[in-house]
């Protein structure tokens, strides 16, 4: 009886306390949407914007393209294409970020407390300046003739300039470096909050600085790598200056496609189906990824 | 934190004043209005210019329909003014009001895409062609073969701008056929050439001017006035006018049907039809206007550029871009998509 | 013991890792700073030591604007939306499985779900009627949808912190007679305090970086420092808005190194 009454008031707390955030975004991210989610049932105006007539066309139009050319129906593999090299690069870019981000929010946290904050500040300070002049600066690194090469000549660590610019390699890098401190604060809160004494505890029980690693630490820091890892793939699904600057623009990423619909392409009922079907995909997935990721690491339990 | 609510109260009443008067708001694309243009218009007429930015014409056609943004002028492109005329965004000008209306030079006077020039002042114009820096290139630059069939000096070193419709437009002729085509054989050899060509390409990006003058990069497809700029820094590069056929474009302002400061519109729109101020204007962002007798105040190293003053030979095949009907901006697309898949 | 926790903590590797971070992070900033000195208009070839694209920014009137707008905004931005986002982690973390919790952590979550185009063009079509309706163009439109997407950066790493946050306290607490209040303001904030701070940090940046939805939000006279680069991006940037990144990042340096020396005296 007394836990339902808990129950209860538990849930009108959450309500509650989330209502504010709630109405914040109904207002100006969710509930403009529902204008998207119409507009993908409408047909695309001669110049841009819609015509008020139904029309599923750009429903079909994400899977099957009218061949202009001889006019049959085929699938469209043109968006698969776009579509999947998007979700392989979020997901390089989420690992790479990972793998640098995790050792330095774990410097972070380890520093004497009055100095985590400067730490912090130092990882974000590079963010105070311009996407598009810091994407430039990247390019000034690491172009041909950049200050990489020219170091890395000059030490004579190599013989030949290295062409990373407008590859697959110079877009990681860009990417990595753009999300890294949305993978870093949220692995920071996390750590911060370990008691490092369970470390102590783990080594008395003979366990390898491995075992430790797996089964103490990253159980523990786990909100803070999902938070991370939503933080950097999600967002980097929909980049789009940073492979256009750095790998030279010649492949379109999700974002990129969409944004051709609702501009130069004039087509924005396929631009709106292909947002929410992306909605959907990315909610989805998601929802499968912190279940199993939450699955059986309660750390109290 | 009384700081910053002061901040904001002075910059949320500052779009109150937007509408008082001695104010005009225009939205032109970014980097294009020269600041001593708008001082001295200042100081002639006591009116505040407010420049806001845009970087494609779809977004400032989308953002003046949507309603409720503010602006008196805009300055769209030859191929999209027909738009903006047939949904009833801008208005027909009181020539009345504007005396420096003869000072428009005679051949943009009666432009396809705004008969009589009833609607839009000239702002600039250039074109789209190819720029070679010729130490690595030597051979014929007036080609698009330059970009579409690349040559070995070049291969892997150019660079073609991400403008969808010029960049079809270019193949399209190329092939043989016309911008806005809607003949599938013509397309579908576009397509291919552009698809094949491809791998040869380095990016799709814009910054020529700088990769040009750095030599990051050996060609691209590019605006005259930035292959001026260009030339400047480096001796070698030079500017191709494509001879089966390159785009023109041309700029002009138009006053916006809800516009709120009718009358300070005329008055910047009458001033920057005196040569003079026109030349101002090119000074700024380095290509032609349509003023006649602006030439005299241009600057000296604009009066001759081959950027600037199309070689006589080389005129014919410059094209203003039609307004693409649905159909054929479908085409594009579909290429586009292909081409960047 | 002390010496002994610090020697746990330690992962061979990390501090390696970790300084190569610092270093590849702010050597791009060295290039962009260095270009900001350069006599010549270009921000990749040097052409000499000088000081006058400082003397340009300072006397551009419109980067000036932009650049305060910007700030104003994130600062806006960032208050309101982690002041949501805290309330919102403290609703959906430590309590009961209640109905609607999925829901609410997929709706914070939403904005980071669609490209920014979707959620420029809907807010365009919606704000543009209200600003119709009402006549208001000002500021308020853009905070109000800054706020918004920049919730979920502030509510995760804030829910990353309190999740399996250690109860106990706050249980001591209240069996000591705290009022829940009391109890809040005493042992959860301060508990939460380093997440609040990465979550801040996280919205005030993004905000501050917005391109898309700001170009598409804003009336006549609200360019901000990224819509008004991405205006110059088609033509020629020059070093003018690496020397306002610069004084930006001097401005910052400066006021962290005082904030860091004062509190370090007090403690």
């Amino acid at each position: 009886m007394g836990a339902d009454r808990l129950q209860r008031q538990s849930a009108r707390n959450g309500w509650l306390l989330s209502l504010p955030a709630l109405i914040l975004l109904f207002v100006a991210a969710m509930g403009p949407l529902v204008i998207i989610v119409v507009y993908s049932f409408l047909t695309p105006g001669e110049y841009g914007n819609v015509v008020w007539e139904f029309s599923l066309d750009g429903w079909t139009g994400i899977l099957f393209t009218r061949d202009i050319f001889d006019g049959t129906l085929g699938l469209a593999d043109a968006h698969l294409t776009i579509f999947w090299r998007s979700v392989k690069l979020s997901i390089l870019t989420t690992v790479a970020t990972f793998a640098l981000g995790f050792p330095t929010a774990w410097f972070i946290a380890t520093r004497p407390a009055q100095q985590r904050g400067l730490w912090l500040f130092l990882i974000t300070i590079p963010f105070w300046t311009n996407l598009l002049i810091r994407t430039f600066a990247i390019n000034e690194v690491i172009r041909v003739e950049g200050v990489l090469n020219t170091v890395l000549l000059w030490i004579g660590v190599i013989d030949t300039p290295l062409a990373i610019i407008y590859t697959d390699t110079a877009v990681l890098i860009g990417m990595a470096y753009v999300y890294l401190p949305l993978m870093v604060l949220p692995l920071f809160a996390a750590i911060d909050r370990f008691d490092m004494r369970l470390l102590e505890a783990g080594y008395d029980l003979y366990a390898s600085r491995w075992q430790v690693l797996r089964r103490v630490i990253l159980p523990i820091v786990k909100p803070g790598i999902i938070a991370g890892s939503i933080l950097v793939f999600v967002p980097s699904l929909g980049a789009y200056v940073t492979p256009r600057v750095l790998g030279g623009g010649k492949n379109m990423m999700i974002g990129n496609f969409i944004e051709l619909q609702f501009l130069a392409g004039r087509n924005w009922p396929l631009g709106a189906a292909l947002s929410v079907t992306l909605l959907v995909i990315v909610t989805a997935a998601l929802l499968v990824y912190v279940k199993a990721a939450n699955r059986g690491s309660n750390p109290h339990g | 934190m009384k700081r910053l609510i002061s901040a904001t109260a002075l910059l949320l009443a500052t779009s109150a004043i937007a509408q008082a008067e001695g104010q005009l708001n225009l939205y032109n694309w970014g980097n294009y209005t020269s600041p001593e243009l708008l001082e001295k218009f200042k100081a002639e007429t006591g009116i505040t210019v407010t420049v806001t930015d845009y970087d494609s014409n779809d977004t400032a056609l989308a953002k003046v329909e949507a309603g409720g943004h503010g602006f008196d002028l805009v300055v769209p492109s030859a191929n999209y003014v027909p738009i903006w005329v047939e949904k009833g965004l801008i208005v027909p000008l009181d020539l009345s009001k504007l005396p420096n209306h003869a000072n428009i030079a005679p051949e943009w006077k009666d432009v396809t895409w705004d008969p009589g020039r009833a609607h839009t002042i000239p702002w600039q114009w250039g074109s789209t062609g190819v720029a070679v820096d010729t130490a690595i290139y030597p051979g014929d630059i007036n080609t698009s073969a330059v970009f579409l069939e690349v040559p070995d000096e070049l291969k892997g070193k150019i660079n073609v701008v991400p403008e969808m419709n010029d960049i079809v437009a270019m193949a399209t002729m190329y092939a043989g056929g016309e911008p806005c085509s809607e003949d599938p054989e013509v397309l579908k050899k576009a397509r291919d050439l552009l698809v094949a060509a491809k791998p040869n390409w380095i990016s799709m990006d814009y910054g020529a001017t700088e990769r040009l003058s750095n030599g990051d990069w050996a060609a691209s497809v590019n605006w005259n006035g930035s292959t001026m700029r260009a030339r400047l820094a480096n001796n070698t590069v030079a500017y191709g006018y494509p001879k089966e056929g390159y785009p023109l474009f041309m700029d002009s302002v138009a006053l916006l049907a809800d516009a709120q400061n009718v009358e300070e519109a005329y008055k910047f729109l009458d001033f920057i039809m005196v040569p003079e101020n026109a030349a101002m204007i090119s000074a700024f962002a380095r290509y032609a206007n349509g003023i006649a007798g602006s030439e005299a105040f241009m600057p000296e190293d604009m009066k001759t550029a081959p950027e600037v003053v199309i070689p006589e030979e080389f005129k014919a095949a410059g094209v203003f871009l039609p307004t693409c009907t649905g159909k054929a901006q479908e085409y594009i697309t579909a290429i586009w998509t292909e081409l960047q898949k | 013991m002390a010496e002994r926790r610090f020697e746990v903590a330690r992962l061979p590797g990390f501090a390696t890792v970790a300084v190569a971070t610092f270093v590849m992070l702010y050597l791009p900033i060295a290039t962009l700073v260095t270009f900001s000195f350069n006599a010549g208009s270009s921000i990749a070839v040097w052409e000499g030591f000088s000081l006058h694209w400082y003397a340009d920014a300072w006397n551009n009137q419109a980067v000036k604007d932009a650049t305060v707008r910007s700030l104003v905004i994130a600062v806006w931005a960032a208050m309101i939306s982690t002041t949501v986002a805290t309330l919102a982690a403290l609703g959906t973390t430590r309590r009961a499985a209640f109905k609607g919790e999925t829901f609410i952590y997929v709706a914070i979550n939403q904005p980071l779900m669609v490209p920014e185009i979707v959620t420029a063009v809907a807010l365009m079509i919606l704000f543009g009627m209200v600003k119709v309706a009402t006549g208001y163009q000002g500021l308020g439109y853009l905070i109000l949808a800054h706020s918004a997407f920049c919730i979920p950066f502030a509510y995760l790493p804030i829910r990353a912190r309190l999740e399996g946050m250690d109860l106990s306290l706050e249980s001591a607490a209240a069996d000591l007679y705290a009022s829940p209040w009391q109890t809040f303001r005493f042992v959860t904030l301060p508990l939460l305090g380093p997440g609040i701070l990465a979550g801040a940090m996280l919205a005030f940046v993004i905000s501050l970086d917005d391109v898309i939805i700001t170009e598409f939000v804003k009336s006549g006279g609200q360019d901000t420092l990224p819509t008004y680069m991405l205006g110059q991006m088609r033509r020629t940037m020059t070093p003018e808005v690496n020397a306002i990144s610069t004084a930006l990042l001097a401005l910052t340096v400066v006021l962290l190194t005082a904030f860091f020396l004062l509190t370090r005296k007090k403690g």
